[in-house]
């Protein structure tokens, strides 16, 4: 724990969150909305001049972006540009070497690590596999919110979240005996019993097939739009993330290149981020983006 | 939930692609979970109880029943085993009797009265004591390593805490010496004995934390760490014995045999004093341990202070073989093997992985105990011979079979 000062900042944080949090409960879902409508224009996690470096190479400049209740929130660009880094940065996995991230109006390196955990939810690219039922595995996302014992209302989260992801009857099945997918479905549902208001996904949809990669990413809408809560993910498939996300930040070395809307996106910012020239085609009211032959 | 609410929720999922016709249709054919969320609301509406949770909270909790009904079975079989201990010995002693003589409290005259509470007793409980010690530090150091091959053995903590002990011991004078096996040592001054194997288990805890840092916690990288450890303080034993005197030398190298035959009801006491507060601790700790489970990064996501906890983890492990070692000798395998077995009969979940395994280190060493003291009778054997007889083929089989043995 830091000083008095910082804690009760915390607590306070805290009782914020789990106001919004409760949109879980449905009888405040109405409200949410309406809060939601009101306040859509508050950044709930910001990241300001965010700097990174691995040694000397440097890895992350001058980074400025945020993320609103109910947004989902794509970070796009080439390969080691520094997409993952800066969603570490987001939860303080990887201390920035300079600049600040708030969520809502607190400063997260002045936060303990559980406390960040209760706000901020993240899930890796990789997720290892242990001998452990999908269920508990489920259940670890109240790591934060543990004391000693597990309470009746932990066992409700995972059983409901359990549910709407589809995970319910395949409960007791050990993690180390399903498919990759099935796993990356388990960590999303371990985050969203961990009760964040931001969600931080690195590659949510890498190594899935198609059906898959919409299954996810479709819970996901889901989940932002459900709980009023924001979505950051680092994504390849440009179409995808334009299907399914609401802003897109496009990355280039280690800078912010643009931050637009759906609109946004043509076929010269897509041709100065990554280097080859695409037309971005309009189906069904939804572009898509296709490389030229 | 009411139907209104469920609805809404219905209508949410659909918002993002709501203009899009041709999606909406492709949703709801084609899509098995969004039609599992809609069947599922169905039901729910349909059915307001909500049976299905209902199920599943039923199947969970038999699930944990399972869980819970292995440990026990291992606390009662335990249990028996301990009574067998005392029973089965040079003088063999009716377990009727053995019981009576425990009900009826210490402080009898009997020649069976005092077997029971001043030799046997104490051995069997020291077993208890230091298997569920080795256990407990093999399943922390595994868990935080994030290493099958973990153990205070296999990494050298406890050739380190050996050679600690021998210098307090021969060096500083903190024990006495003796002629045969049971009174090879005698330890005068616990305390600096104990301390000098700490600080050497703690300084090769710093060189493996380090190794981890620089080279990352592999298998590889771990058992050649754990093999250069163990033979520079092979090497530092082997130099003190080079310097003894022969009455020394032959104490120093009976009190390398592990044996729980040594410890008096006041050892008894200090180690099962340090092994409970570790246990605790680290058991305490069997939520990180699964977060660190998941991968470094969920487990810092997950608030888990990943550093802390191993180095906490591995301080515990340290002080257990540090207290094991001082005063019983080196006892390899328990620490490795223990938890192995136990991953295969609980899995990796650390609520019953660590209970588990304490009592799975209690019971093998308390039987490779009874069993080292009968096997070639009227012979004794030190218990860890029969340990690393039965720990070195479990060992070449986890390397053959990978982590799941």
């Amino acid at each position: 724990m830091t000083g008095d000062h910082t804690h009760d900042g915390v607590t306070h944080e805290h009782e914020h969150s789990h106001c919004d949090i409760v949109h879980n409960h449905p009888h405040s879902h109405e409200k949410g909305h309406e809060h939601h409508t009101d306040d859509g224009c508050h950044a709930l996690l910001k990241a300001d001049s965010v700097e990174f470096e691995y040694g000397a190479a440097k890895v992350l400049k001058d980074i400025t972006v945020d993320v609103s209740r109910g947004e989902i929130l794509a970070i796009l660009g080439p390969n080691g540009v520094g997409k993952s880094t800066l969603l570490k940065c987001m939860n303080m996995i990887l201390k920035p070497k300079g600049g600040t991230i708030f969520i809502g109006e607190m400063d997260l390196s002045k936060m303990s690590g559980r406390d960040i955990a209760k706000n901020v939810g993240y899930v890796a690219q990789r997720n290892e596999s242990a001998r452990m039922t999908i269920f508990d595995t489920v259940l670890l996302g109240r790591k934060p919110h543990l004391g000693w014992k597990v309470t009746d209302h932990d066992y409700e989260l995972v059983y409901d979240a359990l549910e709407k992801f589809g995970l319910s009857d395949m409960q007791l099945r050990y993690i180390d005996e399903i498919s990759g997918g099935e796993l990356q479905r388990v960590c999303v549902c371990r985050a969203i019993v961990q009760e964040p208001s931001v969600l931080l996904l690195d590659e949510p949809t890498s190594a899935l097939d198609m059906s898959r990669q919409m299954e996810i990413l479709k819970l996901i809408r889901h989940v932002v739009d459900r709980h009023n809560c924001a979505t950051i993910m680092t994504m390849h498939d440009l179409n995808l993330a334009l299907r399914f996300a609401d802003k897109f930040v496009f990355m280039k070395g280690g800078k912010i290149h643009k931050i637009c809307d759906r609109s946004g996106v043509t076929p010269e910012l897509i041709e100065e981020v990554y280097g080859i020239a695409v037309d971005v085609i309009s189906h069904n009211n939804m572009p898509i983006v296709v490389p030229k032959f | 939930m009411t139907t209104e609410e469920k609805n809404e929720e219905i209508n949410r999922t659909e918002d993002p692609v709501e203009n899009n016709t041709e999606d909406k249709v492709e949703m709801k054919t084609e899509d098995p979970v969004d039609d599992n969320t809609e069947d599922k609301v169905k039901e729910k509406t349909e059915d307001p109880v909500g049976e299905k949770t209902e199920g599943m909270v039923e199947d969970y909790k038999s699930y944990v029943g399972k869980k819970y009904t292995a440990i026990f079975l291992g606390i009662a079989v335990t249990v028996a085993m301990f009574l067998v201990s005392i029973s089965v010995g040079s003088v063999s002693i009716p377990i009727p009797d053995v019981i009576s003589t425990i009900m009826g409290g210490p402080g009898g005259t009997s020649l069976i009265e005092r077997v029971i509470w001043n030799i046997r007793i104490p051995q069997a409980l020291t077993a208890i004591a230091a298997g569920a010690g080795l256990a407990v530090a093999g399943v922390a150091m595994q868990s935080v390593l994030r290493n099958p091959l973990a153990s205070p053995f296999t990494l050298g903590l406890s050739n380190a805490a050996a050679f600690g002990a021998a210098v307090g011991i021969l060096i500083f004078d903190a024990g006495m010496t003796g002629s045969n096996m049971v009174d090879a040592v005698v330890i005068n001054n616990p305390y600096l004995t104990t301390g000098m194997a700490f600080i050497l288990s703690m300084l090769t805890t710093v060189i493996i934390l380090a190794i981890t840092k620089i080279r990352g916690a592999t298998p590889e990288t771990m058992v050649l760490a754990g093999v250069a450890i163990s033979s520079l303080f092979a090497a530092g034993l082997m130099a003190v014995q080079y310097f003894v005197d022969d009455t020394r030398l032959a104490s120093i190298v009976f009190w390398q045999f592990g044996d729980v035959a040594r410890a008096s009801w006041s050892e008894l006491g200090l180690i099962t004093l340090v092994v409970v507060i570790c246990a605790l601790y680290v058991f305490y700790k069997r939520w990180d341990y699964n977060a660190v489970d998941a991968g470094e990064e969920t487990a810092m996501g997950l608030g888990v202070n990943v550093e802390r906890t191993r180095i906490m983890g591995m301080v515990a492990a340290s002080l257990i073989s540090a207290i094991v070692v001082s005063f019983l000798g080196i006892i390899g395998f328990v620490g490795l093997v223990c938890p192995h077995m136990m991953r295969r009969i609980v899995g990796d979940d650390h609520r019953f992985l660590i209970p588990a395994t304490l009592i799975c280190g209690s019971l093998l060493l308390l039987v490779a105990d009874t069993v080292a003291r009968t096997i070639i009778a009227p012979h004794i054997l030190p218990v860890a011979v029969l340990t690393a007889f039965l720990g070195a083929p479990v060992f070449i089989y986890i390397i053959i079979k990978g982590r799941r043995i």
